[in-house]
């Protein structure tokens, strides 16, 4: 494929355009689907312009850490499939796809907006496990953004197994996975010392640096993960975090209850 | 809701449990040359949290292909060792160590020449060797100055340190009670003392403007460990002697 340089990026961004004609805080389209996988527990499709990220959510059994004796766990992954991208390589998960899935763990975990408190089968030996397996399909950029999106449509569509003589009983469901929240995280990326949101993955090869803010429904800042090569200023942050908290609304409308 | 061993009250009467006000450091330690074999090493303490950093190069790059014909290739590693935590850390990298190896690789990445050393490794590899909360910040505080003694060419020197809060109360550099039962707790990582961030990553909930404060709170914390790591160079390079780990 074909991809425009570098320098062109930086030079349209700085005559204050984008390559694809959007505003700087303008997302490409985006489509959510969810229960596309009849055999997880909860799952969602995320389709941001060529971007594509499955999410798969299977619920587990498993014992608690000893610390939170009465709470469920989450637990986040996330794989950079080799036909996604002629950059990803097949193997264990690499610094990039372990970053992807901290940031997204993150941002559900720091928000609360699973209730663990209400997973607990009995105390100190076994607790619901969430797994949120996130699957990239097509790379175009942003993927936090839509791994994110991604796994809250999911969970907001997961439901907890019924739990028999210590077995799940598979596709036989006892309630919905409780939610008390639904974060979003958005990513501000400083390209030639211009903010926009969701570059594509030219944008993303030329940027300086990114940050990704996850912000609840209350508006509030919950996750923070600033990545790339190069630096922020005080007033660039102010203003990445203003961006994500009025976008972050934006794309919580887009998931319904 | 409320995690095994958590202590009632964290701030009394203004003060931590550790006895520190609000804005307060723990005592820093910092010594600049302190292993034989590397070209650069530093030791950076905040208080119980003990990091030391070595660096290895510019060498010949390995392997071959990972070579970049016009500059260098920093390659930072952060690892705990086993005994540094009441519980065992198991050796190897971990989805953690991996992802701190990466921002901390990205915040040195703004200040280094590579240019001045085309096809070449810098290694940075920083070990935690006791660790009591804000450990990468220690760890990147002395991978800078290991970086400024090994003579690699850069822009500046990165400082860094932690904020957080506690009971609504935004601190500075957080404990280890704090970093376990606290609300929130956030790294920043500035160049120099410039209003530069090149490091930043933050778990919990904060408004925005709690977030400036907490940015603007980091960076005067930065702005004195720069003089703290400026000194600790200065006092390396005026005696010339070697000085042994203590």
């Amino acid at each position: 494929m074909l991809k425009a340089s570098e320098n062109y990026v930086k030079k349209i961004v700085e005559e204050e355009m984008r390559i694809d004609n959007r505003r700087f805080d303008e997302f490409r389209e985006i489509k959510i689907e969810t229960d596309v996988i009849k055999n997880a527990e909860g799952s969602a499709r995320v389709l941001m312009g060529n971007t594509h990220v499955l999410v798969g959510i299977k619920m587990s059994v498993a014992s608690p850490f000893p610390d939170t004796p009465d709470e469920g766990m989450l637990i986040v992954n996330a794989e950079l499939a080799p036909i996604a991208s002629p950059t990803f390589e097949p193997g264990p998960p690499n610094e990039d796809s372990i970053e992807l899935a901290r940031v997204v763990d993150r941002g559900i975990r720091e928000s609360h907006c699973i209730g663990l408190e209400k997973l607990c089968i009995e105390e100190g030996k076994e607790v619901w496990e969430v797994n949120i397996d996130i699957h990239v399909l097509d790379h175009d950029g942003n993927l936090i953004d839509a791994a994110a999106l991604g796994a809250m449509a999911a969970l907001l569509r997961t439901k907890i197994p019924r739990y028999e003589n210590k077995r799940i009983v598979f596709g036989d469901y006892e309630r919905q996975l409780p939610i008390n929240d639904r974060p979003i995280a958005i990513t501000v990326t400083k390209i030639s010392d211009k903010l926009l949101i969701d570059p594509n993955l030219e944008e993303e090869d030329a940027l300086d640096a990114r940050i990704t803010i996850s912000t609840n429904e209350k508006g509030e800042i919950c996750s923070l993960q600033k990545g790339g090569e190069g630096y922020f200023t005080t007033e660039e942050l102010e203003r990445a975090a203003d961006l994500s908290i009025l976008k972050g609304k934006e794309l919580r409308n887009l998931l319904g209850n | 809701m409320t995690k095994v061993g958590k202590p009632d009250q964290m701030i009394i009467k203004g003060k931590r449990l550790d006895g520190r006000d609000l804005e307060e450091f723990r005592p820093i330690t910092l010594n600049v040359g302190v292993l034989k074999r590397a070209e650069g090493s530093a030791v950076f303490k905040f208080g119980d949290t003990y990091a030391l950093a070595a660096v290895y190069g510019p060498k010949t790059m390995h392997p071959k292909h990972m070579q970049n014909p016009q500059k260098a290739v920093l390659k930072c590693i952060y690892s705990m060792a086993p005994f540094s935590t009441k519980e065992r850390v198991r050796p190897g990298r971990s989805r953690r160590s991996t992802e701190i190896s990466k921002v901390l690789n990205e915040a040195l990445s703004n200040v280094i020449f590579f240019e001045d050393y085309p096809k070449t490794g810098i290694d940075v590899f920083v070990e935690i060797l006791q660790a009591d909360a804000s450990t990468r910040c220690a760890g990147l505080n002395a991978a800078s100055l290991a970086l400024a003694d090994a003579g690699i060419p850069m822009r500046d020197l990165i400082t860094t340190c932690s904020v957080g809060k506690v009971e609504d109360k935004i601190i500075l550099d957080v404990g280890g009670y704090e970093d376990n039962y606290g609300d929130v707790d956030m790294a920043v990582a500035i160049i120099g003392n410039q209003d530069k961030i090149v490091l930043l990553q933050m778990d919990g909930i904060i408004t925005k403007e709690e977030f400036i404060k907490m940015i603007k709170l980091a960076r005067d914390g930065c702005a004195k460990i720069y003089e703290m790591q400026k000194s600790a160079l200065r006092e390396r390079y005026k005696t010339g002697e070697e000085d042994v780990e203590s």
